[in-house]
């Protein structure tokens, strides 16, 4: 299972386009006064598009392979995940700058004080 | 092999918990013998909702039997009638063409409606508060075999741990007894060595609460034991009144 730059950047164009038809024909049936299960389920189709666009965002920023996060750009002469430490050594906080505005990155670098950063090998 | 099915639903629709109660009727068409019970509900719901009306509201999760959130009374059997098997466990390869189910939730007074088939259950997780677990301190974990335990008595409260808290046996129950399930949350603790320490304090605390929330006692009718998912025997219940009787005479607490 891989990714890669030409299939994410699709993604990205479509996500929109699937989060809008969904805003438009979304039907929920029942009242917010009391329990509302399909409500419920809105609302998580909802979390999961919004999510997804993020999840693209991310990937696409990230200029690297991490394990099973396999980019097919980025990969060692024998096809494994090639890894960019000098660049992305870090966890991606985004924060949500509003409705249509892209959202604004946080690094959190990974600190290694005694471990040595090494390519994972099954050989 | 796969065959479909029609069948008429009458189930049982409440807005709230105050809102009065009605059965109303659906047609299930076209429904697959290979469908779990909740997969039947499912395709009426997506129907109801395609047509614009409100689905009907059940508790579900795992759908695999083992989470304990579903359940509704069928044809006045809790879970259905199929043994042995919560609600998501139930095929419609039980059902014959052209049968009419009667779907109703858990009636008890300790188990308020929610809405439709949803009740709040919350009163069996009071009732473990006050009593069902053990206490234990945090650290290492004590040796394999510091402590043997007979392999009878550990299949015995293993049978007793099986119990999910669906609740079948409160809504079986004429008395809308909690009996089965605590006793079978006395017994898996009581039987090991682990739940001995606190067995006359839990015993008392844990029948006080099921009493305070209004559940009725046992008057032996069995109806528990028959209906209950995990097959939970109702020796348990025996083990219960036991482990209460042994509280109330041999030991300090009250």
């Amino acid at each position: 299972m891989s990714r890669n730059d030409s299939g994410m950047r699709k993604a990205k164009e479509l996500i929109p386009e699937l989060r809008e038809a969904f805003w438009k024909d979304v039907m929920v049936p029942g009242s917010s006064m009391d329990l509302n299960q399909s409500l419920e389920r809105a609302g998580r189709v909802a979390d999961f598009l919004e999510f997804a666009e993020l999840l693209v965002e991310d990937a696409l920023h990230r200029k690297e392979s991490c394990g099973c996060h396999f980019n097919e750009a980025y990969q060692t002469p024998d096809h494994e995940a090639l890894r960019n430490d000098d660049a992305c050594c870090y966890v991606a906080a985004w924060e949500f700058m509003g409705q249509g505005q892209a959202p604004r990155l946080h690094k959190e670098p990974l600190v290694f004080e005694n471990v040595k950063l090494t390519q994972r090998s099954y050989k | 092999m796969s065959v479909t099915i029609n069948l008429t639903l009458k189930v049982w629709r409440q807005k709230g918990p105050d809102a009065r109660g009605y059965l109303e009727t659906y047609e299930a068409k076209g429904i697959s013998s290979d469908m779990s019970f909740l997969e039947m509900l499912d395709v009426v719901n997506e129907k109801l909702t395609l047509e614009g009306k409100e689905p009907i509201a059940f508790d579900h999760d795992c759908r695999e039997g083992i989470c304990g959130s579903c359940g509704a009374m069928v044809n006045g059997i809790a879970h259905g009638p199929q043994k042995e098997t919560t609600l998501c466990q139930l095929h419609m390869r039980h059902f014959k063409d052209g049968d009419t189910l009667v779907i109703e939730p858990w009636r008890a007074r300790a188990f308020k409606p929610v809405k439709d088939l949803v009740v709040d259950r919350s009163a069996f997780d009071q009732i473990i508060q006050a009593g069902g677990y053990v206490s234990v301190n945090t650290g290492g974990a004590p040796d394999g075999n510091a402590l043997p335990i007979p392999q009878e008595t550990a299949e015995l409260a293993m049978d007793a741990a099986a119990c999910i808290g669906c609740g079948a046996c409160v809504a079986a129950c004429p008395n809308a007894s909690a009996m089965l399930f605590v006793g079978a949350k006395i017994s898996h603790l009581a039987l090991l060595p682990q739940g001995r320490p606190e067995a006359a304090k839990r015993a008392l605390a844990m029948l006080r609460k099921m009493d305070d929330l209004g559940f009725g006692n046992c008057s032996n009718e069995t109806e528990c034991e028959q209906v209950c998912p995990k097959a939970i025997s109702i020796t348990n219940i025996a083990r219960f009144n036991r482990e209460f009787l042994k509280a109330g005479l041999l030991s300090h607490e009250r």
